[in-house]
C-alpha cells in the first residue's frame, strides 16, 4: 500500500528516498500514473503537451571513448569515421528552418558527436558564432558533458572558460545527454571513460552558474539496480535545489530513456519494458519536485507507450527529430512528424502546443 | 503547486479515511461508476460511453483493475500454443484484412491433413497444450476436409486441447455440409475440436459490416453460431477488432450485446479486444490505435463485461509492451508463445513473431503479477513461481520499508 506516500503527494510533501524505493516497487502502475497525473495537472493545470521542432545533428562519429552501449561511435583511424563539412552542416540546418519556420530562436538544434581529438574550441565557436549570425530562427541546445569536458581539455581550458567562450560563440543551452545513471558503480561498469558522477553534476552546476540552461536524463535499463536510478534522481533533485537557489540556470526538464542492447557490445542483455518505462517515468515526476517539465522519450519507447506515457506525469513529448543517429545505431528508433504528434496527443485528450527550447509557446506550426 | 484550498481539501479527506485516490476518482467525476463496481452492479450503456470518452485513462484503469482483482487476484494466465493456418484463400475480401489471398495469386495455399501433422511435428519437443487453428473462407474446401484435418491435428497430439474455426467459418462449413448448425459443431466436436477462438465478430454494427466486410455474415448470425455452440457444449472466446472506422457508440453496442448472450448461455471463456493493423490493408491510409486507445478497450471490456470470466490482451496485436501494461487496466490473460502467427506481421521486420516462455515469465513477474499456464478451456497446468528480473532483485542484507 502506498496511501501514506499518496497523502505526501497530496499534500505537497517532498519524498524521500525510502517513498521512491516503495513507489518502485510498487506493482499496480495504474495508482503510479493517477499520482504523477496529479503532480502533472498541478504544475500545467491546462490539458496542454507541448512539443518541440528540433533536429539532431551529429557532427561526427569519431569516438576514442567506445563506451559498451554505444552502437554509433567509430574509433579514430576507422574508414566509417566522418566529421561533416559545415556546408552540409548548414544544409541541415536550412531543411530544419524549412520545416520549423523563421520565428526567432524557435528551431531546436541538438548538435551531437564523439569526442574527436581534432576537433578543438576554435572549432565549435566558429560553428556556432556562423549558425547564429546565419540562422536567427535557430536555438542552440548542443555538446554532452562528455564533449565539453574533452573540447576543454584538449583546448587546454578550465571547463568553465570552455563554457563561457561557448555561450558567448552562440551556445544557449546544454541536452542532459551522457547523464546515463549517475552512480559510479554503473558507470565505471559501462561507460568507465566517460566523466565521473561528480563531474557530470559540475559542469551542469557551471553552466547553471553561468546563466545556462540545460535538461537533465537517465538512460535506465542497463546494468543498474533500482537504487541507483533513485540516487541518480536524488542528485539531480538536489543539484536543481542548489541552482535554483544560487543561478540564474537551471535543469528546465528531465527524460528518462532505455538502453538500447541491439549494435552494442552489450547485444544480448535484457531490454527495459514499456511497464518499466512508464513506473520510472511516473517515479520521476513524483520525485522531481523541483523540476518543471517532464519530456516522453519516443524515440525509444515508441508511440504507443509514449502516448500512454502522457498519463505518467508526462506534460512534453519532445522533438521532432527530423534524424537520429545515435540510438538507432542501436537498433529501435522512432522518428515521428508533428502532425502524428499530434493526433497522439489530442488522442490522449489534451490539445498539442509548439514551444521553444525555453517551453514558451511557438505560435507558428 | 497545490493551492493552499486544495490542501485543505485533501486534508480533510484523508481524516475522513478517503484515499488520495478517491479524491482523484472524485475530481474526475467517476465516482458513481467507481462505487457501481465496488458494489458489484452492472454498468450501464451510458457508463460504457463515459468510460470510453472519458481522458484520465489511468483512473479507468485503476477501476478496471478492482474487477480484475476481484476474479483473478494477481494471477495471469499464459498458454504454451501453436497457430495454425490451414488456408489463406477467402472470398470475403474484408478491407481490413492483410492475410488473405484469391485462388489465383501466387502466395495462395491450403495445407493437407499431412502438411498440418508435419507444421505440428516441427514442435514436437515443445509441451504445446493449446493448438488454435483459423483459416480464410474457401469454398473449394469439402465437408469432409474440415473433420479430417481436426482428426489430423489430434493424431498427433491426443491431449492438446483445440480451438478451431470462427463463426464466419463454421458458416462456411455448414453451408458445404448442408447441415443445420447444431449438427455441424457436434460432428466438428466429436472430430476432436473443444471450443471456438470467437474471431470474425468485427464490430457488430451495421454502418461497419456494410463498409468493411459485407460479404462476411453480419452480428445476428454470429451471436446465433456462438449461442449453437454453446449449447451443443463447446465454449467460445469472443473479439472485438477495433481501431478502423467504427464508432464508441457502436463499441458499447458491441460489448453489451455480448453480455447478453452471456447471461444466457455462460458459454464465453475469454473477450479479446484485437487492435487492428493497417499495414498492408487496403485501408492503410488510416492511422490505426493509438497505446491509449489499446488500453482503454481492455479496462472498458473488464469493467463492462461482468459476466465473461476473462479478458485477454493478445500481444502480437497489442505489442508485448502494451500488453504488460495491460495486465494492470483488466487484462488477466496475455495468450502465448504463438508459434507460427500469420494473420498480421510485425511491421519492423515483417518477420513472424513468437514470445519464449522465459520473455513471458519475465513480463509477469516484472509486473508484479502470478503466472498461471493454462490450456484452452483455462483448466490450470502449471503455477511456476515468479523470478524478478535482476534490476529489481533486492540485497537481502537491506530491507525496504515497504
Amino acid at each position: 500500500m502506498i496511501t501514506d506516500i499518496a497523502e505526501k503527494i497530496g499534500a505537497g510533501e517532498r519524498l524521500t528516498y525510502d517513498d521512491g524505493l516503495r513507489l518502485f516497487y510498487h506493482p499496480n502502475v495504474t495508482e503510479l500514473g493517477m499520482l504523477a497525473d496529479h503532480v502533472r495537472r498541478q504544475k500545467h493545470p491546462e490539458p496542454v503537451i507541448t512539443y518541440n521542432i528540433g533536429r539532431n545533428i551529429n557532427y561526427t562519429n569519431i569516438c576514442w571513448v567506445r563506451c559498451k552501449f554505444c552502437a554509433f561511435y567509430r574509433p579514430p583511424g576507422d574508414q566509417e569515421g566522418y566529421t561533416l563539412p559545415e556546408e552540409e552542416i548548414f544544409r541541415k540546418v536550412e531543411d530544419l528552418i524549412d520545416v520549423g519556420g523563421n520565428e526567432p530562436e524557435s528551431c531546436e538544434i541538438l548538435m551531437q558527436g564523439g569526442l574527436n581529438p581534432k576537433l578543438k574550441i576554435e572549432y565549435y565557436e566558429h560553428l556556432f558564432s556562423e549558425i547564429t549570425r546565419r540562422y536567427p530562427a535557430t536555438y542552440l541546445h548542443s555538446l554532452s558533458v562528455a564533449e565539453i569536458v574533452y573540447l576543454a581539455h584538449i583546448s587546454k581550458l578550465s571547463v568553465e572558460e570552455a563554457l563561457i567562450r561557448l555561450r558567448d560563440a552562440g551556445l544557449k543551452s546544454l541536452p542532459g545527454a551522457g547523464a546515463e545513471v549517475l552512480a559510479d558503480e554503473v558507470r565505471d561498469a559501462i561507460a568507465s571513460r566517460k566523466e565521473s558522477t561528480q563531474e557530470w553534476l559540475d559542469v551542469h552546476r557551471l553552466a547553471h552558474r553561468i546563466g545556462m540552461k540545460s535538461t537533465a536524463t537517465m538512460m535506465f535499463g542497463s546494468v543498474e539496480t533500482i537504487e541507483h536510478r533513485l540516487q541518480h534522481l536524488l542528485r539531480v533533485r538536489e543539484l536543481q535545489d542548489e541552482s535554483l537557489d544560487v543561478s540564474d540556470g537551471y535543469f528546465t526538464a528531465f527524460i528518462s530513456w532505455s538502453f538500447q542492447p541491439e549494435g552494442t557490445e552489450l547485444p544480448d542483455m535484457r531490454k527495459a519494458t514499456g511497464y518499466d518505462y512508464l513506473r520510472t517515468t511516473a517515479v520521476a515526476r513524483l520525485m522531481l519536485d523541483n523540476i518543471e517539465n517532464i519530456q516522453a522519450s519516443y524515440v525509444t519507447q515508441g508511440p504507443k507507450i509514449a502516448q500512454i506515457a502522457l498519463r505518467y506525469g508526462i506534460n512534453d513529448f519532445g522533438s521532432t527529430m527530423m534524424e537520429e543517429n545515435v540510438i538507432s545505431a542501436g537498433g529501435v528508433s522512432f522518428v515521428m512528424p508533428t502532425d502524428e504528434i499530434e493526433r497522439l496527443i489530442e488522442d490522449a485528450g489534451f490539445s498539442a502546443q509548439r514551444r521553444n527550447t525555453r517551453y514558451e509557446t511557438v505560435l507558428s506550426h | 503547486m497545490t493551492t493552499f484550498s486544495e490542501t485543505v481539501l485533501i486534508n480533510a479527506d484523508i481524516l475522513m479515511g478517503v484515499t488520495l485516490f478517491d479524491t482523484l476518482i472524485a475530481k474526475a467525476g467517476l465516482t458513481d461508476i467507481y462505487e457501481k463496481v465496488i458494489h458489484e452492479e452492472r454498468l450501464s450503456s451510458d457508463d460504457g460511453l463515459r468510460l470510453y470518452q472519458h481522458p484520465d485513462l489511468s483512473a479507468i484503469g485503476y477501476i478496471a483493475n478492482l474487477q480484475r482483482e476481484r476474479l483473478h487476484g494477481d494471477k495471469v494466465y499464459f498458454v504454451r500454443n501453436q497457430h495454425l493456418n490451414y488456408t489463406n484463400i477467402c472470398n470475403k475480401g474484408c478491407l481490413f484484412c492483410s492475410f488473405y489471398a484469391l485462388p489465383k495469386d501466387p502466395e495462395a495455399y491450403v495445407l493437407s491433413p499431412e502438411q498440418i501433422q508435419e507444421r505440428m511435428r516441427a514442435y514436437a519437443d515443445i509441451p504445446i497444450s493449446e493448438i488454435h487453428m483459423v483459416g480464410g473462407v474457401n469454398p473449394k474446401l469439402p465437408y469432409e476436409y474440415y473433420i479430417d484435418i481436426v482428426k489430423a491435428i489430434k493424431e498427433v497430439r491426443p491431449d492438446v486441447s483445440l480451438k478451431a474455426f470462427t463463426m464466419i467459418e463454421l458458416e462456411q462449413i455448414r453451408r458445404i455440409g448442408k447441415k443445420p448448425m447444431d449438427e455441424t459443431l457436434r460432428d466438428l466436436k466429436k472430430a476432436g475440436i473443444d471450443a471456438l477462438p470467437g474471431g470474425g465478430a468485427e464490430v457488430f454494427s451495421e454502418r461497419v459490416h456494410e463498409e468493411l466486410f459485407h460479404a462476411k455474415s453480419d452480428s445476428d448470425k454470429w451471436l446465433e453460431t456462438a449461442r449453437t455452440a454453446h449449447q451443443v457444449g463447446l465454449p467460445s472466446n469472443a473479439t472485438m477488432l477495433y481501431g478502423h472506422v467504427e464508432q464508441t457508440e457502436e463499441k458499447v453496442y458491441h460489448l453489451t450485446r455480448l453480455r447478453e448472450l452471456q447471461d444466457e448461455t455462460n458459454g464465453f471463456m475469454a473477450f479479446i479486444p484485437l487492435s487492428w493493423h493497417p499495414e498492408q490493408t487496403a485501408i492503410d491510409h488510416l492511422p490505426g490505435p493509438t497505446g491509449q486507445m489499446d488500453l482503454r478497450e481492455i479496462a472498458v471490456a473488464r469493467l463492462m463485461l461482468d459476466n465473461i470470466p476473462h479478458i485477454k490482451s493478445f500481444w502480437i496485436m497489442n505489442t508485448p509492451a502494451v500488453t504488460q501494461v495491460g495486465l494492470w487496466y483488466g487484462a488477466d490473460d496475455m495468450d502465448g508463445s504463438v508459434l507460427e502467427y500469420e494473420i498480421t506481421r510485425d511491421p519492423d521486420t515483417d518477420r513472424m513473431q513468437a514470445l519464449t516462455q522465459t520473455q513471458m515469465l519475465d513480463m509477469i513477474a516484472e509486473a508484479g503479477r502470478q503466472p498461471v499456464e493454462r490450456d484452452a478451456l483455462y483448466r490450470v497446468l502449471d503455477v511456476p513461481k515468479p523470478v524478478l528480473p535482476p534490476y529489481m532483485q533486492v540485497d537481502t542484507e537491506r530491507s525496504i520499508t515497504s
